[in-house]
């Protein structure tokens, strides 16, 4: 028996006008309902429309978007022709958004608590005398910790979560109907954001709300909703049930998709989805995946392919969803070279290694001298062997970057050794090492926008490592800049570009580039694809592997993401506050026993699998200094043993052969 | 992002997709016009002059626009249109030379100084606050009441005292470009300190120092007339918009025409100039809007 | 907090002490000194430029000459003019005053518009009343103020007869007799300074309107006008402190050629007077003067910004 829709959007169209004045369309025909109790994820890269279909639910559209054709109602309501104080009204009322990225979505110069207020006021009957009461009501619903004195705090006070959590109630205090959900979780740490999707999902459960959410991160639409649809290039390609989609998706596209997220349980490497999607201002002919589709043939290339409704209840826009099973979901790919056990050789070793960015000035030197700060990364002594890829996991404020930023030379170590080939020391800055050393050790940053001169061609990007190092030029440069670009998957033409010509994944593969032409000992890459799509990250990584793999390179991968880190690393240290909870072969951390800390990381990654509930245990507290004595996670440890824990670091334990837990906690507990 | 991929094929140089940027806007189109016309204008006044702009001729004096002077003729006689022709000469000398020295010089020190940093930073921006505190014209006016007004004082004069902001603009362009990762990645790979400077920091500090330069030139335009205007600037009987507005003021109730004609010739002078730094920044990508005035 | 103040302050003062200097030293390098520019008229020779010399002390080493000046000048004693008779506290105090009385004139007419219209044009950008105030602003700011003055003489005044043209009342009068003449020159320096300070709230509106949080203060069913006094320009006219800073900091440091151009007896006109008459002891004041006060409204203009902005408050009053 359906239910009538709460939420229905009909052939929804919606554009811009470009500079030549051309109408270019950003969403196309798309159809949507969201019944009471219904929570509907909306999947897609970036650039697929997702944002601005949620918005369009709400009769909002970003400055310069307008809509084409198509209807948009809410419980009956046409919000499309609704006059100004009803859809006020309407607006944070009875349907709330949670937005993408609370710490700007909250005005900075309203405390908590007004906003909060604002949001009563507008939306409630209560009294304006409750008004205090209901704030703190509120706060505390959103498991927020002292919510008294929340609300005298100003935004930018609150950490990440803190921010979020504030939002999630300001949407609540008019009691909604339906909830819409802009990337509520996007930027978070993973503890952090599994606290989140339990709170959102308990509040979908306990209320019977129409929810709406989207995001790229398909383990958090498989825990929070029970219908999936996937947008590509502003069209829908795909729904069905949260089940349907995430487990056996009948279109390409969320196949490849789903392929290209690296999990937990696997031990290889995504499948990489090549190409990207079509600009909103190409013209498309056919299938707009066809591009990038291996079942495509002549038919998917020259016309349109409808949305087709099968009896599943799903619907899917493609020639040949009936054979998706020719697409092989876990393909069999070679396993990792192991070099642990071919190469003996150490290629880099720290030892003891600390570092401070505390320094202190004149005033602290005077005034508080006893109390200095401890260190933010310390007791770090790690021997990476030659063609070794070393993963630094660990959330926000653990260090991870600092440290590769000390082995760069960026960053001045505070005490403690790093050796390059067993006889190099590292241990001055940059500026100081011999022109051979710094060949050797190349970086690749987060960010390619920051990380490539914006005023650079690639071929002048190319060019300076092979000047500087091998002093090539003219016809040679130009020679073996081709050949590494090819090596990066990039042809010969893409030499005059300029990094603003660019898409995200070309300008990483371009970075990367980079660090290669220089024929590096080791390579270090600080989140190198946390800025990139999904099916983007799975393609670097495969390049980043097989680059490794034709070299013998060496890497040290930094990154929060557990599941790449896994996917990537032959060896993993866990890192909080600066310190090493944990470290030892991949299949080893990622596998009982456990540190306290990396069993609460690996208990919150989300799954993109609706049948896999995460584990929380340890609080998603932000802390902003290592404690001054004992283990660096005592305030947060779910398995605290007591004084021990505040007074004494924790032994290196070693449980199994190279595998070395930093814990208390005897060996057999773990 | 919209750019197809031919345009890809033609994208050597900046200079030419930066031109056609400013050429699209309205604003950079009616300004670069302004400024060449005016150049041109400076270029060919002493032949298409229609009278010798020091010809006095008592019998004329303060006479309204006529068929033989079109514009009128000043408080001695002299033709204004003549003079209004190349009162622009002496001005675009002296500030199309003394800005961009000044941007040099200014450029120099600031990005020298964002480099270095510290201690030696710190004062550097202490005396050049200290500078910035004193009135313009109070700086200029005492070099040049004791040294004389010529081209050869008052080029340096405001070579100096406008290179002092240039300054403190470049030095903040420069600490912005080296907290980049792409400065940090020069520096990991190990090229020299010239290296970094001349490859990834002055490309990027050049077109911050473009648009500065113009504003630069439209406000020393503005300091090098208001300095005629006071009687410090060029002296008689070289015609300047400034001298002759000053001269003409007190006539202004029975013979405006004598201070109309200069006013429209410096004011389309320095809207051109500023519609085209509008334009300019606006194609770099830096708005101008933000600047603080100096 | 404290500390963060007391470094301002301190800072403030080491901007002084380099312009004090600067201004010295300045001074003492042109070539001659104030009894060569005194006697200059007569020729003087040797044996008479000793005398004047010894007589104003010029013989003494600079150092200690500054040492006396700068004591002198905080003890509010800016000493003797360089005819050796007048005090140059008494000369300053009547201009200072008058420059006082047209710079809160015009920055009390000139600053409530220059905010008006520039959130205004702010949010109805690209509309009609942003594109008027638009190009004006472009004409208040680039056209020469003493091109604009005149312009605004021979209309208002000659032409149309509304307003007095010209300052005829002597530097020494009341501050009231200034009026109706102070008018013309109040309006000309409000239309200068309202451009600059309208361009700069104008592109802070228009950032703040596209910004996360007033999007999400629209979904939240915020009425529009509510959402702009509440949320949009507390944080729209942070920056415009500095700017409006700025521009008092021009006004009360003279503004010269408005001064001349409507005769008006302030700062600035006895400033270039005394340029002009080699009066430099009168320079070295005014120069001083003028450059506290461009200190003291910057430093003004920080610690405003400071409180008025959450962030900066906080992050100097609460430490966790």
């Amino acid at each position: 028996m359906p239910q009538p829709a709460f939420i229905e959007i009909k052939n929804l169209s919606v554009g811009y006008t470009s500079r030549s004045d051309k109408s270019i369309l950003v969403l196309r025909d798309v159809n949507l309902s969201i019944t009471r109790g219904d929570s509907v994820g909306l999947v897609g890269e970036s650039g697929s429309g997702k944002s601005t279909l949620a918005l369009a639910a709400m009769g909002y559209f970003k400055r310069g978007l307008h809509v084409i054709s198509g209807q948009i109602h809410f419980d009956g309501i046409d919000m499309l022709n609704i006059e100004r104080n009803a859809l006020q009204r309407l607006r944070g009322g009875r349907l709330a958004l949670i937005p993408q990225n609370s710490g700007q979505s909250l005005t900075p110069n309203l405390r908590i608590g007004q906003q909060i207020t604002e949001a009563l006021r507008l939306h409630s009957n209560i009294p304006a005398t409750d008004f205090h009461a209901g704030v703190i009501d509120l706060l505390s619903q959103v498991r927020l910790p002292d919510p008294v004195g929340l609300t005298d705090r100003y935004p930018h006070e609150l950490s990440g979560g803190q921010q979020q959590r504030v939002a999630i109630a300001m949407a609540l205090a008019s009691n909604p109907e339906a909830l819409l959900l802009d990337e509520p979780t996007t930027g978070l740490d993973v503890t952090t954001q599994a606290h989140i999707m339990e709170l959102l999902r308990d509040l979908a459960k306990d209320r019977n709300l129409a929810m709406l959410y989207v995001s790229h991160d398909l383990g958090a639409i498989a825990r929070v909703c029970n219908k999936v649809m996937v947008l590509y290039a502003g069209e829908t390609v795909l729904t069905g049930s949260a089940n349907q989609v995430l487990l056996s998706p009948r279109h390409p596209y969320a196949h490849g998709l789903l392929a290209s997220i690296p999990r937990l349980n696997e031990a290889s490497l995504p499948q990489a989805l090549d190409g990207r999607p079509p600009m909103p201002s190409e013209t498309i002919t056919g299938c707009a995946f066809a591009d990038r589709c291996k079942l495509a043939d002549q038919t998917c290339r020259s016309s349109p392919p409808p949305l087709d409704h099968l009896e599943s209840g799903e619907t899917v826009r493609c020639f040949h969803h009936y054979q998706i099973g020719q697409l092989n979901r876990k393909p069999q790919k070679s396993a990792k070279s192991n070099p642990i056990a071919t190469c003996k050789n150490s290629a880099l070793s720290l030892s003891n290694l600390s570092v401070s960015y505390s320094q202190p000035g004149l005033f602290s030197k005077l005034f508080r001298s006893q109390d200095i700060p401890p260190s933010t990364v310390e007791r770090i002594t790690i021997d990476i062997k030659k063609g070794e890829t070393l993963g630094l996991v660990g959330e926000s404020g653990s260090g991870k970057s600092t440290i590769l930023k000390t082995i760069a030379g960026m960053v001045p170590a505070q005490s403690g050794n790093i050796i390059l080939n067993q006889t190099e020391p590292l241990d001055t800055m940059v500026e100081k090492r011999p022109a051979a050393y710094l060949r050797q050790v190349q970086i690749i940053f987060q960010n390619p926008d920051d990380s490539l001169n914006p005023r650079h061609t690639v071929a002048q990007i190319l060019a300076q490592p092979l000047r500087l190092y091998y002093g090539l030029s003219g016809t040679p440069l130009r020679d073996r800049s081709i050949a590494i670009l090819e090596q990066v998957r990039l042809g010969e033409h893409y030499l005059e570009r300029l990094p603003s010509q660019l898409s995200g994944g070309e300008k990483q593969r371009v970075a990367i580039a980079r660090a290669f032409a220089a024929d590096p000992e080791i390579i270090l890459c600080d989140e190198v694809t946390s800025a990139l799509d999904v099916s983007v990250q799975a393609a670097v990584l495969d390049l980043l592997d097989a680059l490794k793999r034709q070299d013998g390179t060496t890497y040290i991968f930094v990154s929060h993401d557990l599941a790449v880190v896994k996917a990537i690393s032959d060896r993993v240290a866990v890192l909080y506050q600066g310190r090493i909870c944990e470290i030892g072969p991949v299949a080893a951390v990622y596998s009982a026993p456990f540190h306290p800390y990396t069993d609460a990381l690996i208990g919150a990654v989300l799954e993109p699998d609706p049948d896999v509930a995460p584990r929380l245990t340890a609080d998603d507290v932000v802390e902003l200094s290592p404690p001054k004595t004992g283990c660096q996670f005592q305030r947060r440890c779910p398995r605290k043993l007591g004084s021990i824990c505040e007074i004494n670091i924790p032994p290196a334990q070693e449980v199994a052969p190279g595998h070395i837990i930093h814990c208390h906690i005897p060996q057999g507990d773990l | 992002m919209t750019l197809s991929s031919a345009s890809y094929q033609q994208e050597k140089g900046r200079l030419v997709p930066v031109m056609k940027d400013i050429l699209a806007r309205p604003s950079g189109r009616i300004g670069l016009t302004l400024v060449f016309l005016h150049i041109l204008l400076a270029l060919l006044s002493p032949s298409i002059a229609p009278y010798d702009y020091k010809l006095q001729n008592s019998a004329l004096m303060l006479s309204p626009p006529s068929t033989e002077h079109w514009l009128g003729a000043d408080h001695l006689g002299r033709d204004i249109l003549s003079r209004t022709l190349m009162g622009g000469r002496e001005a675009l000398l002296v500030t199309g030379i003394a800005t961009p020295l000044a941007v040099m010089w200014g450029g120099f020190i600031g990005i020298l100084f964002g480099l270095v940093g510290g201690r030696v930073d710190e004062v550097l921006m202490r005396v050049v606050d200290a500078f910035l505190s004193l009135p313009w014209i109070l700086k200029m006016l005492v070099l040049i009441v004791t040294f004389g007004t010529g081209i050869g004082v008052l080029i340096p004069t405001l070579t100096f005292f406008y290179g002092i902001p240039v300054i403190r603009v470049a030095r903040a362009a420069t600490h912005d470009i080296i907290a980049r990762d792409f400065v940090w990645a020069a520096k990991a790979r190990g090229h020299s300190r010239i290296s970094i400077i001349w490859r990834e920091l002055l490309p990027n500090v050049l077109d911050t120092l473009m648009v500065e330069g113009a504003m630069r030139w439209s406000w020393m335009l503005l300091a090098f007339s208001s300095l005629s205007f006071l009687g410090f600037g060029v002296s008689p009987p070289t015609p300047d918009w400034g001298l002759m507005i000053s001269d003409a003021r007190g006539f202004m109730s029975f013979a405006p025409w004598g201070v109309i004609a200069p006013v429209i010739g410096l004011s389309t002078l320095i809207i051109g100039i500023n519609l085209s730094a509008d334009a300019l920044a606006k194609a770099l990508g830096i708005d101008r809007a933000q600047k603080a005035p100096m | 907090m404290l500390f963060m103040l007391i470094r301002r302050v301190l800072l403030g003062g080491v901007t002084v002490c380099i312009v004090s200097l600067i201004i010295f030293s300045g001074v003492e390098m042109l070539p001659g000194d104030a009894c060569t520019q005194f006697l200059g008229e007569y020729q003087a020779d040797d044996e008479l430029l000793a005398q004047c010399r010894k007589d104003l002390d010029l013989n003494r080493p600079a150092i200690d000459r500054f040492a006396e000046w700068t004591q002198g000048a905080v003890s509010g004693d800016l000493g003797l003019a360089a005819d050796g008779k007048t005090k140059i506290s008494t000369i300053v105090g009547d201009r200072l005053k008058n420059s006082l009385l047209l710079a809160f004139c015009a920055m009390s007419l000139g600053i409530p518009l220059a905010l008006l219209l520039g959130v205004i044009s702010g949010l109805w950008r690209d509309r009609l009343p942003d594109i008027i105030a638009s190009t004006l602003a472009i004409f208040a700011m680039t056209i020469p103020e003493f091109v604009s003055a005149t312009l605004l003489i021979l209309v208002l005044s000659i032409w149309l007869g509304w307003l007095p043209g010209i300052v005829l009342t002597s530097a020494a009068a009341p501050s009231s007799e200034f009026f109706p003449e102070i008018l013309l020159p109040v309006i000309v320096l409000s239309f200068v300074m309202c451009a600059h300070i309208m361009r700069m709230v104008r592109s802070s509106v228009i950032d703040v309107m596209a910004s996360d949080y007033i999007q999400m203060a629209t979904l939240k069913g915020v009425p529009y006008w509510q959402m702009v006094f509440r949320h949009a320009l507390p944080n729209a006219l942070l920056p415009a402190i500095n700017v409006v800073a700025l521009t008092i900091a021009w006004l009360l440091g003279g503004v010269v050629v408005i001064e001349v151009v409507f005769n008006y007896p302030g700062l600035g006109r006895l400033m270039i007077d005394s340029i002009s008459d080699r009066n430099l002891p009168v320079v070295q004041s005014i120069a001083l003067i003028v450059a506290s006060i461009y200190v003291c409204v910057n430093l003004a203009a920080d610690l405003l910004t400071m409180i008025a902005n959450p962030k900066l408050r906080t992050m100097y009053m609460r430490k966790q």
